[in-house]
């Protein structure tokens, strides 16, 4: 079994008119035994950045605390917030420089830019990035949320469309997935701030 | 074209070591007894020896390692790999025998089908569960339901649990190492009263109180440990088994969907429920608040 598929998890991307969504299921498990299932695996960097973290959960943790300190130095650098493009390339290079011996992470970052307009990026376990309009996804049922996501997406869609879509993606998608699931958890950004949702899933 | 039942030396292995009259039949047929054109030809499909096999030196070491499914959690990296991943579980009590089942079938991570019917009716008097390659237990436990029907018309009585699991056993002994993949327990209610055997791919046939097989065997066991009595009601007993069932699919991936319990009687089976495990989760988290609350 990958290394990558040994915690399991799922999450899932999406741009709206003015707004995008991030959502994720909430299991941590070691292949097929459920551990926990309040497992935090997308993180808010700022007002306008999400990062979500799909694969082997160590990582997950290690990752996000590297990014946090990357974060600050930056802050306290330029005195201004990380736009997503730039933090969607800092991550790339954070994960090139380990090419030899990787964390097990493939990420996905969803945020607004200055303007205003969404930005969604996903890439591999060694920073080589795809960036994309409309949805991007990760975790061990790719598959699945690609088939959800190709027939719920729509363009422009308000916030509150956009975290049906997102929602119903991710359930569905899970529900077909043995190692994800166990309940789940939508943010989605506006100019306006963030809203978060808990989402209650199957059990088993 | 008969030769299913032939006396050639490891073409039925599993068929000669419990006569159950199919040589006196295949004697009588030649001696022209009850051989007329009328007379239907003996069954060929599913009789050990009648598969077709590679053409290698060592079919049985081919079929392993390349398409075969292994046991448990391990993986030697076959080309095919087979649907799996379960938990069953059955137990004896003063008043007959539980089995209850999960619904999940799993290829890997992906879940191929949440409401599968794993308990399989042999006959109003022998229930089968199935774990493991979910086509070596359909296909052999039909296999044992007809072999169950001959032995009736031949024999004019039900066949007993004892024997019936024996002619799965036997089958499995005779394909051994060959990679089939099957963890069953063979119910029943026969003259002796309830019994409960416990067969497997390696040619284990076991008697015993209470089993559980699959991957959310361990979690069932649990439970069954915590909770299990002889002397447990009839409604007892259903909420252990069904208990048994929901813990183990909460906890383990490659279990999950609906489950299936039968409640084995003197009159034969009796269909008890088949409910969502995820509608027990939130049923259960009730009555643990409840008597927190007390």
């Amino acid at each position: 079994m990958s290394i990558l598929s040994y915690n399991g998890g799922a999450m899932v991307a999406m741009a709206g008119k003015d707004c995008v969504g991030i959502a994720a299921d909430r299991r941590l498990g070691v292949q097929l035994t459920t551990l926990a299932t309040d497992f935090q695996k997308v993180f808010q960097l700022n007002d306008k950045l999400f990062v979500g973290l799909a694969g082997l959960a160590t990582d997950v943790q290690t990752l996000h605390q590297e990014l946090q300190f990357r974060l600050g130095l930056y802050k306290l650098k330029e005195e201004r917030e990380m736009t997503p493009q730039v933090f969607s390339h800092l991550l790339s290079q954070l994960l090139y420089e380990k090419r030899f011996g990787p964390y097990f992470i493939e990420p996905i970052v969803a945020g607004l830019d200055a303007k205003g307009k969404p930005f969604l990026s996903g890439m591999d376990l060694i920073g080589a990035t795809m960036t994309a309009e409309d949805f991007v996804v990760s975790g061990t049922c790719t598959g699945n949320l690609h088939g959800m996501c190709e027939s719920l997406y729509k363009p422009d869609m308000d916030p509150d469309t956009l975290f049906e879509t997102l929602a119903q993606s991710l359930l569905s998608a899970v529900d077909r997935d043995a190692i994800s699931g166990w309940g789940g958890v939508v943010h989605i950004i506006t100019k306006d701030g963030v809203t978060t949702k808990e989402l209650k899933g199957r059990q088993d | 074209m008969d030769f299913a039942f032939g006396p050639e030396p490891c073409m039925a292995i599993g068929h000669d070591i419990l006569d159950i009259g199919s040589r006196k039949a295949q004697a009588k047929r030649q001696r022209g007894a009850l051989g007329d054109a009328m007379s239907p030809a003996p069954l060929e499909l599913g009789m050990p020896g009648q598969f077709d096999l590679p053409n290698v030196e060592d079919p049985a070491r081919y079929c392993r390692t390349n398409f075969a499914s292994v046991c448990g959690t391990g993986d030697e990296h076959q080309a095919v790999k087979f649907a799996k991943g379960t938990t069953t579980l059955a137990f004896k009590f003063n008043d007959g025998i539980i089995i209850s089942v999960d619904s999940r079938s799993t290829m890997g991570n992906y879940i191929s089908s949440g409401t599968v019917q794993k308990i399989i009716k042999i006959n109003p008097f022998l229930l089968g569960t199935m774990a493991g390659g979910a086509a070596d237990c359909s296909f052999w436990e039909r296999n044992l339901g007809m072999e169950c029907r001959l032995y009736e018309l031949r024999n004019g009585r039900r066949i007993t649990v004892a024997a019936a699991s024996k002619l799965l056993a036997n089958v499995m002994s005779s394909y051994r190492g060959y990679g089939l993949s099957m963890g069953t327990m063979v119910t029943g209610w026969d003259e002796t009263g309830p019994q409960l055997y416990y067969v497997d791919d390696d040619g284990t046939r076991l008697k015993g109180r209470y089993f559980s097989v699959g991957s959310g065997s361990m979690y069932a066991y649990g439970v069954l440990d915590t909770g299990y009595k002889p002397d447990l009601t009839v409604d007892e007993a259903i909420e252990l088994g069904t208990r048994a069932i929901y813990h183990a699919t909460h906890r383990d991936a490659a279990s999950g969907g609906i489950n299936n319990l039968y409640h084995m009687t003197k009159d034969g089976w009796k269909f008890i429920h088949a409910v969502d495990v995820n509608d027990l989760h939130y049923k259960y988290a009730e009555e643990k608040k409840n008597a927190m609350a007390t």
